[in-house]
């Protein structure tokens, strides 16, 4: 599994590092930052998926 | 036992009124927020996006798919005012009266960047231990009431939010009740007050005083020191700008944060399934919390036409007002499963309580924090309750652009010593 962040249309909703804190981090102005570089371990795929699943914005994707 | 999971249980339906409202509704009515969802899911089915002829014409888009589009598009549609009145500003471009909030791009992305430090997660979760001692105090004082009947609203809901904004603006905590009057005026009845209000008893003169005593006085190190003493661009805030972004501060995050906590207890207060589940299970509660935002979005913001354009194939004149109308996109069955259910652990929740775009709510995070605290101090001290009149049409909504109960009397089941 990959995991796609779009930074343009992220708006720091928040979601993703809340859910999947693993995957994501936030910077100092709230937006959204990708821990991994691309392709998730095993263990994260489902969080992977949570934080995809409620993005408001359409911002994460995964491609299995 | 009554349950109530949906909106669709109604004294009046919204079809018994007399009102046909894909052309006469007016939010700031009664009948409007009494049946507001209801009256959604009925206009999503015949007519998506509803025109009203009331404050000098007004659209009311009730899909996702319409609202998200409005509000990705800053070209079409300005929010030089955000609130819909009789007064349409012009000329208060690029700032508007309350940067960010009611500016455009490109001035929107440097007063919003200001701010957004100030308000992220790692910032705003500093506040937590203070949020909690505020519910824990505010219960203290409800339970030693002594009644079995307690007003969740009046006695809870609404301080929690005023401690916080005040702690953060550094502003006296007992100015709360100031706060909410400014607010119930521009927001639940916005222009109906203009005549009656004497200057000194006005938000305008509030902050005006303030801010020149805060000029006079060292710097301090809270939201109104770190605006008196900010660039923009090289440059220092402008009064105006300064006036404008504590404004924002004080009317943005109280009756909406106190909106959706109220409506959440309103909510927990019919439900015993959904009250033992968070009892029971306290990973529940994050995924909660996003259900009782999307179920009870409490915000609908407002957009002027910046030219003539149309949402979903419906034309719009320049200068119409446009309604925002995130809680009805929030039941959308187009964007979410079982829209109309309230469901406790949904797992998928892209909702939109918070906005979209560019203008997503600065303080989604502290609302957030506001929330879960709140709800999880008060199942911890008031884990079975119910409402005190069991029909759950009595209690009043407000009206306008920030939907909740103003009071919410619950009778107390079971109650824990501290």
């Amino acid at each position: 599994m990959r995991i796609v962040l779009d930074s343009e249309a992220c708006q720091g909703h928040g979601r993703c590092y809340a859910l999947a804190p693993d995957l994501f981090d936030a910077d100092d102005d709230g937006y959204s930052v990708l821990l991994v570089s691309g392709e998730v371990p095993p263990e994260l795929e489902e969080a992977a998926r949570l934080a995809a699943d409620n993005c408001p914005e359409y911002a994460i994707s995964i491609e299995d | 036992m009554m349950t109530v999971t949906n909106d669709s249980i109604h004294t009046a339906g919204p079809g018994d009124l007399g009102i046909d409202w894909a052309t006469e509704f007016d939010h700031t009515q009664e009948s409007y927020a009494q049946n507001a969802p209801a009256i959604w899911d009925e206009l999503r089915e015949r007519c998506p996006v509803a025109h009203t002829d009331a404050h000098g014409g007004v659209w009311l888009p009730t899909k996702h798919a319409d609202v998200t589009a409005i509000a990705h598009d800053t070209e079409n549609f300005t929010s030089e005012s955000v609130v819909v009145s009789q007064f349409k500003p012009l000329g208060l471009a690029p700032a508007g009266f309350a940067p960010p909030i009611t500016s455009d791009p490109p001035y929107h992305q440097s007063a919003r960047r200001l701010l957004l430090p100030a308000f992220a997660p790692k910032v705003v979760n500093l506040l937590e231990d203070y949020v909690r001692e505020c519910c824990r105090s505010l219960l203290d004082d409800l339970l030693a009431q002594g009644t079995d009947v307690v007003d969740a609203a009046t006695a809870y809901a609404q301080h929690i939010p005023v401690l916080t904004i005040a702690r953060m603006l550094g502003l006296p905590p007992e100015d709360g009740d100031r706060f909410r009057t400014f607010i119930h005026r521009i927001l639940e009845k916005p222009g109906q007050y203009t005549d009656q209000i004497a200057p000194e008893d006005t938000l305008v003169h509030y902050l005006s005083e303030i801010i020149a005593q805060r000029r006079s006085e060292p710097p301090r190190d809270d939201l109104i020191g770190f605006l008196l003493e900010a660039e923009m661009d090289g440059e220092p805030l402008t009064n105006e700008h300064v006036f404008g972004t504590i404004a924002l501060l004080i009317i943005a995050g109280i009756d909406t944060t106190w909106s959706n906590l109220g409506a959440s207890i309103w909510h927990l207060a019919q439900n015993p399934d959904d009250r033992a589940r968070l009892r029971e299970d306290p990973d529940v509660l994050p995924f909660a919390i996003e259900e009782f935002l999307r179920f009870y979005s409490p915000v609908t913001m407002a957009r002027l036409a910046a030219k003539d354009t149309e949402i979903g194939g419906c034309p719009v004149s320049a200068r119409d007002w446009v309604l925002l109308t995130f809680p009805a996109a929030n039941r959308d069955p187009e964007a979410f499963e079982r829209a109309d259910e309230f469901i406790i652990d949904r797992q998928r929740n892209r909702h939109v309580a918070f906005g979209l775009g560019i203008h997503r709510c600065l303080g989604s995070n502290l609302a957030r924090l506001e929330l879960t605290v709140a709800i999880d101090e008060w199942m911890k001290r008031i884990p079975d309750f119910e409402l005190a009149d069991p029909n759950p049409d009595a209690v009043r909504w407000s009206t306008g652009q920030v939907r909740g109960p103003r009071e919410l009397p619950i009778r107390l089941l079971r109650t824990v010593e501290a």
